[in-house]
């Protein structure tokens, strides 16, 4: 049938089972908008404050989902405004797909009006990218497209397409997307080794990433886990990966990990990593990492082997597949003194805030409340900084994607536009965005968004007044020299939400907390909860930049 | 030594398209690999092109350059060529010997290279020569008293042997 490029378009979004999308449009996207107003019945748009909310919900969609998440935008300033929101997806590895307008092929190369190469600029911060320059390829370039955002190791793919090919007229035939079986390159000798290494360690450590999510391989490594018997700690994208109240997991690993977990990198013969490219932010010192370990990583990306830290031995493939392989050569083994070793450990250093006055409100106290009134099953996407981290300390995830975070980047700002995408793909869950008030100030706009659609997210906002992570920092390296990170702008964000239409409440007492957030949680549309915490809550434990993970400060004096 | 800095040659085939050029050398500039010379052009199959491209770096390095840059879409075969089993020849062409007294031993130096004189003006000579990278290396210091007025130098090309 003879369709235009840009109903072409949306046909291939179906093909692939897309319902919903976010973006915002503009003179290079006229066409494609004009079909989505055709096929309105068949595909949701959400029309975000900004480009970069837009990204971040597609993001969000995909991370809470595990489909692949799908942005337009215009030409020019519409994609750069993507371009930040490409880079978190594309450090994360998620599954999302940019489309953006162009001007038309005469205009191309000319600095025409909102023109941009946005296939040069975001060249390094997606997966690939193309721009369709006859119309003929369209079809097959967006299915490409959706092929590689979402195998192998996935990431964000954007489509650029001058405007003329959108109204260009095609012939269009229906295609079923490609789905391909996931991978184990890893041959029987490579997992018999790592089978051997498994049976010959008397202390294995088994440490989980992103790409036990992104893999969906929890079930797998919960057998893997049973049947070696070790303590598990997880990365910040690792989350849910292994559930939380597990007694064999011990907390995150790395600059803002648990005591334990660095005492058992520090001890441990075996240092099994599991979908995981040991970030700087986990190793820490690399010369000091897993001093008395062998160190197997699993990971679906060769390219990550040996890139940050070297491996005694690797298997390639995708992290569910390999594990199943594995845990098929293994029997069952226990370590009992080397796991009182870890639960005494794990009873030593337990993770706590304290305050001296007792109606102080704590963010442990507000997350683990949290915890409880939503049964441990909220979606929770952040911001980043001290909340974030308090987020991933202090709920307790249990199933993978329920953490939505900025993890690889680390983009301020990120979180409230992730929750819009999050709630949208799961509407039926409780979606929180963990936020402090420097992040909210960055994106902020995206509330209208919420209102506008009725996205029933709670934005529990830490206000305290400062970028809390940085000035943790001053305090510690730069004598206290707490360089414009004392914020004290006097928003009231009960008002700023009410403008929006959406109900604010404060929480400024340890009293508040649970009534608030019951009364938060049970509204049917967005919420706002003004958090207000003391200035000097810090993030602990902490492993200064360049220290060796097994030496996290514990305690930061605050005598100012 | 695994962190010694050594010239190493990559050949890669590459799919066609916009920006690839541009894909490959943006993954060494973000990445912070050396690059010594790149050759491009294409193959006997159409819409595929081979690249040479020598790096210099540590081994590590090289396992890094070559895994990064299978991950490259486009990017459809990475072959590390060693010296003894390929064949390396680098192009080059300069123009030298402004003064009739400075051309005669220029055109010696020629034939001892077996070089070709290919153009012949008022100001110089243009040269030409097709060698191994050392003897385009040896050719060029014995141009030099010469007078080189302009070189160009193609970078590497090589094949496997075999």
């Amino acid at each position: 049938m003879k369709l235009t490029g840009a109903q072409i378009i949306i046909e291939c979004l179906l093909e692939q089972g897309v319902d919903t999308v976010f973006g915002y449009p503009g003179g290079s996207v006229l066409n494609i908008y004009d079909a989505l107003y055709e096929y309105q019945d068949k595909v949701r748009h959400i029309l975000t404050a900004h480009e970069q909310g837009a990204c971040h919900a597609a993001d969000g969609y995909a991370r809470s989902s595990g489909k692949t998440g799908v942005v337009i935008a215009t030409s020019g300033p519409g994609a750069t405004n993507l371009v930040t929101g490409l880079a978190t997806a594309y450090m994360d590895s998620v599954p999302l797909v940019a489309i953006t307008g162009n001007v038309a092929l005469p205009l191309l190369g000319l600095d025409s009006f909102q023109e941009v190469d946005i296939t040069g600029v975001t060249m390094p911060i997606t997966k690939h990218n193309y721009i369709v320059k006859d119309v003929k390829d369209l079809a097959d370039t967006l299915r490409e497209a959706f092929l590689i955002a979402s195998t192998g190791r996935k990431g964000p793919v954007l489509v650029d397409i001058p405007k003329d090919i959108t109204a260009a007229v095609y012939d269009y035939a229906p295609k079923k997307p490609e789905h391909p079986a996931p991978t184990c390159a890893a041959a029987k000798e490579d997992l018999e080794k790592a089978a051997a290494m498994i049976r010959e360690a008397k202390r294995p450590f088994i440490y989980t990433g992103g790409g036990v999510v992104a893999s969906g391989a929890d079930k797998e490594v919960r057998a893997f886990v049973d049947l070696i018997d070790g303590p598990v700690a997880s990365s910040l994208m690792g989350q849910g990966g292994f559930d939380n109240t597990d007694p064999r997991y011990i907390g995150m690993l790395g600059m803002h990990g648990t005591k334990t977990s660095s005492l058992a990198v520090g001890k441990c013969d075996l240092f099994i990593g599991i979908g995981t490219r040991f970030s700087d932010r986990v190793v820490c010192d690399i010369k000091t990492f897993a001093p008395q370990a062998k160190v197997l990583q699993i990971d679906i990306d060769p390219a990550e082997i040996n890139k940050n830290i070297k491996v005694s031995h690797k298997l390639i493939g995708d992290v569910a597949l390999v594990l199943q392989k594995l845990n098929a050569l293994l029997s069952p083994s226990k370590h009992p003194e080397w796991m009182a070793e870890i639960m005494e450990d794990k009873k030593q250093y337990p993770l706590i805030q304290t305050a001296d006055d007792p109606e102080a409100v704590l963010p442990q106290y507000v997350l683990e409340t949290l915890d409880e009134l939503t049964g441990g099953d909220a979606i929770l996407t952040t911001e980043v900084g001290q909340h974030q981290m308090w987020a991933a300390q202090f709920y307790n995830f249990k199933h993978p994607r329920q953490l939505v975070t900025s993890g690889g980047l680390g983009t301020m700002g990120y979180g409230l536009g992730a929750s819009l995408g999050a709630q949208v793909a799961n509407p039926d869950k409780l979606v929180i965005n963990v936020a402090g008030d420097g992040s909210f100030h960055m994106n902020c706009n995206e509330l209208v968004t919420a209102a506008k659609y009725n996205i029933p997210i709670v934005e529990l906002l830490f206000n305290n007044n400062v970028l809390g992570m940085v000035r943790q920092w001053q305090r510690l390296f730069y004598g206290k020299r707490f360089s414009q990170t004392t914020l004290d702008r006097g928003t009231d964000y009960v008002k700023l939400a009410e403008a929006y239409g959406i109900p604010g409440y404060t929480i400024s007492k340890k009293s508040d907390v649970r009534p608030v957030l019951q009364k938060a949680l049970e509204h049917k549309c967005p919420v706002l909860i003004n958090c207000i915490i003391d200035k000097d809550i810090n993030v602990l434990p902490m492993v200064p930049a360049g220290a060796s993970v097994a030496e996290p400060i514990l305690n930061i004096e605050i005598d100012d | 030594m695994a962190d010694k800095e050594n010239l190493h040659v990559l050949s890669v085939l590459v799919e066609d398209g916009s920006g690839v050029l541009g894909r490959i050398m943006g993954l060494f500039s973000r990445r912070g690999y050396s690059i010594q010379s790149v050759s491009a052009a294409q193959t006997e199959e159409p819409g595929i092109s081979r690249m040479t491209i020598v790096a210099q770096c540590t081994e590590d390095t090289l396992e890094q350059i070559d895994k990064q840059l299978s991950k490259l879409i486009p990017v459809k075969e990475v072959t590390l060529l060693d010296e003894l089993n390929s064949v390396r020849r680098e192009h080059v062409l300069v123009k030298a010997g402004s003064s009739e007294d400075t051309r005669r031993g220029l055109i010696d130096v020629a034939n001892l290279f077996q070089a070709k004189v290919v153009d012949v003006g008022q100001e110089n000579l243009m040269l030409e020569l097709t060698g191994q990278p050392r003897t385009i290396d040896a050719f060029i210091r014995l141009v030099k008293p010469y007078g080189i007025q302009k070189l160009v130098r193609t970078g590497i090309t090589a094949l496997e042997r075999g």
